[in-house]
């Protein structure tokens, strides 16, 4: 089977994030880049059914600019020794692409699946950055495939898998479906690993391959700014909170204190 | 262009969940603004006459097996139908398990725009706006959708749930074809949680521990007893849940659940930026800490300098003889 991974590049989660102006979105020229969180769950999920020979080839995809070959390089550098990780990446880059909306963007991965001949699809469950948890269950339709979001626990055998989601209050609902499928990846997946030295060494030859719309077959006008119907506007920062109180006293006074506080004050009990 | 809005509303057990109460409460004023209809959509077997008097014209009932059966196509179809029906401006759902899947694919399949886990909407020129969080709550913008329908999902807690309007509109039964595919993913079990029941994204109060509970004894010990003393879900901080104090489903923060209780007691959490960004936006947060320094206590309503060991069982018994749990 090939096993398609979707990333994205997301500031770190410790990045600061400054709003400068209520019309663009933050500043993010000095963050710090990481892989999307969640989407190592999906490269660690792919590299261990490499392992267990049921992935016969792993190709990693992302929607970026040349700036976000950085991060693949981290996302191929996941392999071992014995475990080759995935064989190349591909970077879905086309002026064209800029300002795609979540669904903009699923087509474009939509056709790069496609065109590579992905028999699965895993992704994080979001992206840390924008947080919409969109564009996957987005890509699935575009693609006509079942999906399946929020996994915690997955077993893929030839033409199915088998997946265990989050379905709310800590119940998780088992959910059978065929492949080709798309499938995004909780925390408790996995642990993912760290990349190791030959595994870096070894990402560094692997090719990264560009496709632009053109290669993709895709429209133009399905894509981009022109197609996208979402737009972000009045950024701004947390709305900010009233100065706290810290209470005073002997531990005994201060709990009482406290439920007084909570009921007839802020009267939330 | 559709008018009105359609408010999907889910259910448990065959009663809608209080996020659909909160939702028609705000559809209720929004479409007085953008004008139409309020419609509601209840989908697999459930008491949906309640529904018909807060507020919406009319309620729509998907029936069936399948409809209930956790399929995300046949829920997505089920939704499709209703849209097609009602033919709405926007349709507005809980941010929950079942349209973090079947939402997006709903937009992908309309062609239309989305805004995830909103926690306010406005009206503005004729349109419905949403705000929401990004960067795990670190920046807010508003969403502005071109679509001839926009979909907007809604945290859980963010509009104070309706009063019943007087209106009585009767359920009107919906009829929906499945097509080729739509059961391809199939629900063949549903494991029930080991502990709580309460989904941390719905709860109101919230008590969580970190990691200098230092072990799952005391965190059974300290922080479980204080949340039930409280009528509390239990949430945990990441540390505490790498070091396997909590199960990961017991996660708050940035890798884990973003939560939105009107109460939330952070028990030994210093306050990570990671962690703010699951809780932050807490109506009230109260923070427990020996270290008067931490960074959780610039973000507290209320908070108490002192070791967990000590005020956290005496906060219990004191919740405890006060009878919190069942107010």
């Amino acid at each position: 089977m090939k096993v398609g991974v979707c990333i994205k590049r997301v500031p770190g989660s410790d990045s600061r994030i400054e709003i400068s102006d209520a019309a663009s979105g933050p500043d993010l020229s000095g963050v710090s880049w990481e892989v999307n969180p969640y989407d190592s769950f999906a490269i660690e999920a792919a590299l261990q059914l490499q392992e267990a020979g049921i992935a016969t080839d792993v190709v990693v995809f992302s929607v970026c600019g040349a700036d976000g070959d950085a991060k693949i390089r981290d996302a191929l550098a996941m392999g071992k020794k014995g475990v080759s990780g995935a064989s190349k990446a591909v970077r879905l880059d086309d002026p064209a692409f800029e300002g795609s909306d979540a669904l903009g963007v699923a087509r474009i991965l939509a056709a790069a699946m496609n065109k590579e001949g992905v028999d699965i699809v895993l992704a994080g469950k979001q992206a840390i950055d924008g947080d919409s948890s969109q564009v996957p269950a987005m890509m699935a339709e575009v693609l006509g495939w079942p999906s399946v979001c929020q996994v915690t626990q997955l077993e893929v055998a030839p033409g199915a898998a088998k997946a265990w989601r989050q379905s709310g209050g800590g119940k998780r609902e088992v959910v059978e479906l065929p492949t080709p499928c798309v499938v995004t990846c909780d925390k408790g997946l996995n642990t993912p690993r760290y990349p190791t030295l030959p595994g870096i060494m070894m990402a560094k030859r692997k090719p990264i391959e560009v496709l632009d719309a053109s290669a993709l077959g895709l429209d133009p006008n399905t894509v981009g700014a022109a197609a996208s119907v979402v737009s972000e506007s009045g950024w701004g920062s947390p709305p900010s909170r009233p100065a706290g109180r810290i209470l005073e006293g002997e531990s005994a006074e201060v709990v009482a204190q406290l439920i007084t506080l909570l009921r007839d004050e802020a009267k939330v009990l | 262009m559709g008018n009105g809005i359609l408010v999907v509303c889910e259910q448990e057990n065959g009663v809608p969940k209080k996020t659909a109460y909160e939702l028609l409460s705000k559809a209720r004023s929004l479409v007085s603004e953008i004008g139409g209809d309020l419609s509601a959509l209840v989908i697999g077997s459930g008491d949906a006459a309640d529904l018909g008097t807060y507020g919406a014209t009319t309620v729509y009932t998907v029936d069936g097996e399948d409809f209930s059966s956790g399929a995300t196509g046949a829920w997505l179809r089920a939704l499709e139908t209703a849209v097609n029906q009602a033919s709405p401006a926007v349709v507005l759902g809980a941010a929950s398990a079942r349209t973090r899947e079947a939402f997006p694919r709903l937009a992908a399949r309309l062609g239309a725009g989305m805004a995830s886990e909103c926690t306010d909407l406005r009206a503005e020129g004729g349109r419905v706006v949403g705000r929401r969080p990004m960067y795990a709550g670190k920046a807010f913008a508003d969403v502005n959708i071109s679509s001839d329908v926009a979909l907007f999902t809604v945290r859980p807690n963010s509009f104070p749930g309706a009063a019943p309007s007087g209106g009585a509109a009767g359920a009107t039964a919906l009829s929906v074809s499945l097509q080729d595919g739509d059961l391809a993913a199939r629900v063949v079990g549903t494991e029930e949680p080991q502990g709580q029941t309460v989904d941390l994204t719905e709860a109101d109060r919230i008590v969580s521990g970190g990691r200098p509970t230092d072990s799952s004894d005391n965190f059974d010990s300290l922080i479980r007893p204080l949340a039930s003393a409280l009528g509390a879900t239990v949430g945990a901080s990441r540390a505490a849940v790498d070091a396997g104090y909590a199960s990961h489903d017991e996660q708050v923060g940035q890798t884990g659940k973003v939560v939105n209780p009107s109460l939330y007691i952070a028990c030994a959490i210093s306050g990570a930026i990671q962690h703010l960004a699951g809780m932050r936006t807490s109506r009230v947060i109260v923070a427990i800490n020996k270290n008067p320094e931490a960074p959780i206590f610039q973000h507290a309503t209320y908070g108490i300098v002192g070791d967990i060991f000590e005020i956290c069982p005496m906060l219990t018994a004191e919740a405890q003889r006060q009878g919190i749990a069942t107010s």
